[in-house]
């Protein structure tokens, strides 16, 4: 009885101490919420069972579990009906689960520790095959029940499909609000680079500026992002940590400094600078020194990506007639035309096993989402949008982060890069561009 | 005598190069002077009697860039057609204009900014309205205009002037701007 109210009392005071935090956040807040359009052919069906215990939370873990696995489009959810919620401790009856239609099952029970905190336990269950695949004990504070529940959702993910979950992982993106009022004050439009949870939930805003941000890349560690700011009347790159919040000019010579992108290793980044005229590639290091170019042309050469392995860097570039994207070693060298269809090929982006690239294409008037396969050459239109910008692979491959235009205002929408299921991603308050996927956490 | 030849030489290629890639058909020239108001101040009569002289007020325009904001000078803007960044016959005189000042006035600097329609990437669309900006700084070198005077960059699709997402709007944001020092 006393550690029931104990816990009814802290429960009490999270939710207090949450909602203060919230009010105060709430004007730099834009949340963005998913709306899931399509989804997979064949959709796994799989019951999440509320957790035992749950009610110590103050948010329900479950519910956290099965929004994730169904906004995957992968899954499609099982009612696990009402009466006591089975734990991981019990027996299941496989039976009973087949005959509501599940093929896995997820259960699971929440127990407060001697030291405050929560454990956490679950399993998945096979209900097909009748076996165990396997469980997680976590103890966590009761203010990290979405981290908890995202990491039992990786689990889940990779346990029935074999490829890595995403759903610990984070996004950025630039969220430009016009002026407006808010609570008697007027404030002027600005722009504010933001990082979300990948379900688009704890929006944290990095900068807030008067001037336009764009390109916006993380560092391969997830700790730092790189991105061009226009507060000095001219673009201007800078690194930014997401840690201490420090940022850095990478870049800014005379002319316009644009497009950073990281080397997967970390130690190097490419940029667009125009300061020996025209806009050309150069290779410096994170704090900005050591500064090279990468290749010469009387082109524009823009928009580098490194591949994954490091080895070649894909960009657009216009010496051709029109802009088309090329390959071309990281080292600098002699550069590959790649794509061929059409006269305006850009922003190439290429998949985390390197295998396809991710570009916009104009077809007809309207600027689409496409993918390559580097091997086969064949080429697939991805999306029905008309305004399609700024690419982004999810860490594991499977999904595109890209932004679009949905009544004269900027969204985020994702597709898997098979085409089938496609999420949309809206924000309140204003336009949202720019989006960028960020890597794995340790 | 060679000396002078190969400066007779270096100025008919200077002359014919400024004339194929900038289209100008008059060489630079010195600029009028600055034309200026001449006025009488005529102090107003006392309108009370007190221990004070009267005080006129007047606004100091301190930028000193009155001069630059009369004439052909005032005109600003270079319009561009999609995807190009080749200045078109009309806008000519403009880039003359800036020319002749900047070669009189070796002093000021000048922030040259392209811009773009929104339409496409917005990394590929900043490097075209560079092209844009460097396209007007090339001219104005040929011009006669010095190198260290001029910076171009360009605000992509960034910063529109024009916020519909018709034709005229993107005509309107494919421009290159001229700022001299002081207005930027």
């Amino acid at each position: 009885m006393p550690t029931a109210l104990n816990s009814a009392w802290i429960r009490a005071f999270y939710i207090a101490l949450l909602c203060v935090l919230a009010g105060l956040a709430a004007p730099a807040r834009a949340q963005l919420t998913i709306e899931i359009t399509g989804g997979g052919a064949t959709r796994i069906p799989v019951a999440v069972a509320t957790f035992a215990g749950d009610g110590l939370l103050p948010q329900a873990l479950a519910g956290v579990v099965r929004a994730d696995l169904e906004r995957s489009g992968l899954f499609r959810m099982v009612d696990p009906g009402i009466g006591p919620a089975p734990t991981e401790a019990q027996a299941i009856s496989y039976g009973d689960w087949k005959t509501r239609g599940a093929d896995a099952l997820v259960v699971g029970s929440i127990s407060p520790t001697a030291d405050g905190r929560f454990e956490v336990r679950f399993r998945l269950h096979d209900i097909v095959k009748q076996a165990q695949l396997g469980g997680v004990a976590y103890t966590m504070a009761s203010a990290q029940v979405r981290t908890t529940a995202h990491h039992i959702s990786d689990y889940v993910y990779e346990k029935l499909t074999g490829n890595r979950g995403i759903f610990s992982t984070r996004i950025a993106y630039v969220v430009h609000r016009s002026a407006r009022t808010e609570q008697g004050v007027a404030h002027g439009a600005d722009f504010l680079l933001q990082i979300a949870d990948a379900d688009g939930a704890n929006p944290q805003t990095a900068l807030v500026s008067k001037e336009p941000i764009i390109s916006p890349t993380w560092s391969p560690d997830g700790t730092r992002i790189a991105y061009v700011s226009f507060e000095n009347k001219k673009p201007v790159v800078y690194v930014h940590s997401l840690v201490t919040g420090n940022r850095s000019v990478l870049a800014n010579y005379k002319g316009s400094n644009s497009a950073p992108a990281w080397a997967p290793d970390g130690a190097h980044l490419a940029v667009v600078l125009s300061r020996d005229g025209g806009s050309q590639m150069f290779l410096l290091r994170p704090d900005g020194s050591d500064l090279n170019r990468l290749a010469s042309s009387s082109a524009i050469d823009t928009e580098p990506c490194f591949s994954p392995d490091g080895q070649s860097i894909y960009f657009t570039s216009d010496r051709g007639g029109s802009p088309q994207i090329y390959r071309m070693p990281a080292t600098g060298g002699e550069a590959t035309r790649v794509t061929f269809e059409g006269s305006y090929n850009v922003t190439p982006r290429v998949s985390p096993d390197g295998k396809s690239l991710a570009y916009i294409a104009r077809n007809g008037g309207r600027f689409q989402l496409m993918l390559l396969d580097l091997a086969s050459k064949q080429t697939q239109v991805l999306t029905e949008g008309g305004a399609d910008e700024s690419p982004s692979f999810s860490p594991n491959g499977k999904m595109i982060l890209y932004a679009t235009a949905s009544g004269g205002r900027g969204t985020l929408s994702a597709v898997s890069s098979d085409g089938r299921v496609r999420q949309r991603l809206s924000v309140q308050a204003g336009d949202v561009r720019e989006p960028t996927w960020g890597p794995y956490g340790n | 005598m060679e000396t002078i030849m190969r400066k007779i030489l270096t100025s008919a290629i200077l002359g014919a190069m400024v004339f194929l890639l900038a289209g100008c058909p008059n060489p630079p020239v010195a600029p009028e002077k600055a034309p200026v108001d001449e006025r009488t101040v005529t102090p107003p009569a006392p309108t009370s009697d007190t221990n004070s002289n009267p005080v006129a007020s007047s606004t100091v325009d301190s930028s000193g860039l009155a001069d630059v904001k009369k004439g052909v000078l005032a005109k600003r803007s270079i319009y561009f057609e999609f995807d190009k960044y080749d200045i078109q016959e009309q806008y000519r005189p403009l880039v003359e204009a800036h020319a002749r000042y900047l070669v009189a006035h070796p002093d000021r600097k000048m922030l040259i900014q392209g811009n773009c329609d929104e339409r496409g990437s917005r990394e590929y669309n900043l490097a075209l309205g560079q092209k844009r900006a460097d396209a007007v700084k090339r001219a104005l070198i040929l011009l006669g205009a010095k190198e260290t005077q001029i910076e171009s960059v360009s605000l992509g699709e960034e910063k529109p002037r024009a916020l519909g997402h018709d034709e005229a709007s993107w005509a309107e944001n494919r421009r290159g701007d001229v700022l001299y020092t002081g207005e930027y």
